[in-house]
């Protein structure tokens, strides 16, 4: 039998990495403009931390992902439509991976560990060097924003099948209230 | 009987002529010296180092115990790790440089406490405030210098480093370890030194 819906592991983990992406983007955005403060360095502390999650969280979607068949599009999308779709959702894996990793890296380069929960030390690959910060930090702001364009067009064309081509492409990724 | 007494006069002989060779220390090579810190944020160990200091000391490795040091440190001279927390420390409410410019430390006591290694007590005075500090170091010579090698971890809070807002230390740890290393030649005075 072909699953017509999303597991439910698979909903919500979109949804718990999709809402974590969301709020980390929004403090990610807020934090550098701050004044140094104790509150700045527990956001970075924060963010770094659901950086960190995240990442833990894509993994196991993608090892979730090629575990376990994932329901296909209508035939009746244009050709098109499909490739975009599929296109967009590898993007958005692949940003999911790169944008924790520039992170981290930039965070080793400016010379700041991350410590997850500030118990759990990640190694620093990189040294201490300003240059390469500032880089790794375009890097990051750079991928963030690519994501907020695929992600954008990822929701407008979810929103797009389910209130004009009123077809079941959101609904499949909605958790339901049965069991 | 005789070799006895030979082997004792020549003991207490090589004791004399040791100490009487004995080399002082006395003038710290500035730039092969560091002075470093570790602080930690949110558990997050942040590296820093100050670049200006100056450091008086004697030692004699025959006589440890009569060994003094005087240190002082330019506490402009910070480097605390990122530039945002550079324009930081030296305000008011951290190390308030303008009022405060410098740290000094000096020795009272210097105890042996294993093969080359002592301990060094004294008051350290940070920001008007002092504290006693032990500090552990090791004495080690390369070429005709010394290195003396050391280590203590001070509260931040005894000097009121760190007020208002920051004087919560599950942000900024109250704890902070210094490391030092001081590079010393031996006196120009001294009797080893041949010319």
């Amino acid at each position: 039998m072909i699953a017509t819906r999303y597991s439910p592991v698979a909903i919500w983990l979109h949804w718990l990495v999709a809402i974590m992406i969301l709020i980390s983007f929004g403090v990610g955005l807020c934090m550098p403009d701050l004044s140094l403060s104790p509150f700045k360095l527990q956001l970075y502390s924060w963010h770094k931390w659901a950086g960190v999650t995240i990442f833990g969280l894509v993994l196991v979607r993608i090892v979730w992902r090629l575990t376990h068949p994932v329901p296909p599009l209508p035939q009746e999308m244009p050709r098109w439509q499909r490739a975009m779709a599929t296109g967009a959702h590898y993007f958005l894996y692949a940003l999911m991976i790169a944008i924790p990793l520039t992170g981290w890296l930039m965070s080793s380069a400016k010379g700041f560990q991350t410590v997850y929960f500030g118990v759990l030390p990640i190694p620093d690959l990189l040294e201490k060097s300003e240059d390469l910060g500032e880089t790794l930090a375009l890097v990051h702001k750079t991928l963030n924003f690519t994501m907020v364009a695929i992600v954008f067009a990822h929701a407008a064309a979810a929103l797009k099948h389910h209130f004009v081509d009123k077809d079941a492409i959101l609904a499949r990724m909605l958790p339901t209230s049965q069991k | 009987m005789t070799l006895l007494t030979r082997t004792i006069a020549f003991i207490g002989f090589s004791l004399t002529a040791n100490s009487a060779l004995a080399i002082e220390y006395t003038s710290v090579l500035q730039d092969k010296s560091t002075l470093t810190f570790t602080s930690r944020q949110m558990g997050v160990p942040v590296h820093g180092r100050f670049s200006k200091f100056t450091a008086r000391i004697t030692f004699d490795p025959a006589r440890p115990e009569s060994a003094k040091a005087e240190i002082t440190v330019d506490l402009a001279s910070i480097d605390a790790g990122s530039k945002d927390a550079n324009d930081e420390v030296v305000g008011k409410q951290w190390f308030n440089v303008k009022m405060f410019p410098t740290a000094t430390f000096s020795s009272t006591n210097i105890k042996t406490v294993g093969v080359a290694r002592y301990e060094v007590t004294g008051p350290l005075i940070i920001k008007g405030r002092s504290a006693p500090v032990v500090a552990a170091f090791s004495f080690k010579s390369e070429g005709t210098n010394a290195v003396f090698d050391g280590a203590f971890t001070l509260k931040r809070v005894d000097f009121t480093v760190g007020e208002g807002a920051w004087a919560d230390i599950s942000t900024v740890a109250n704890e902070v370890q210094v490391n030092f290393r001081l590079v010393a030649a031996p006196s120009v005075a001294s009797p080893a030194k041949s010319k």
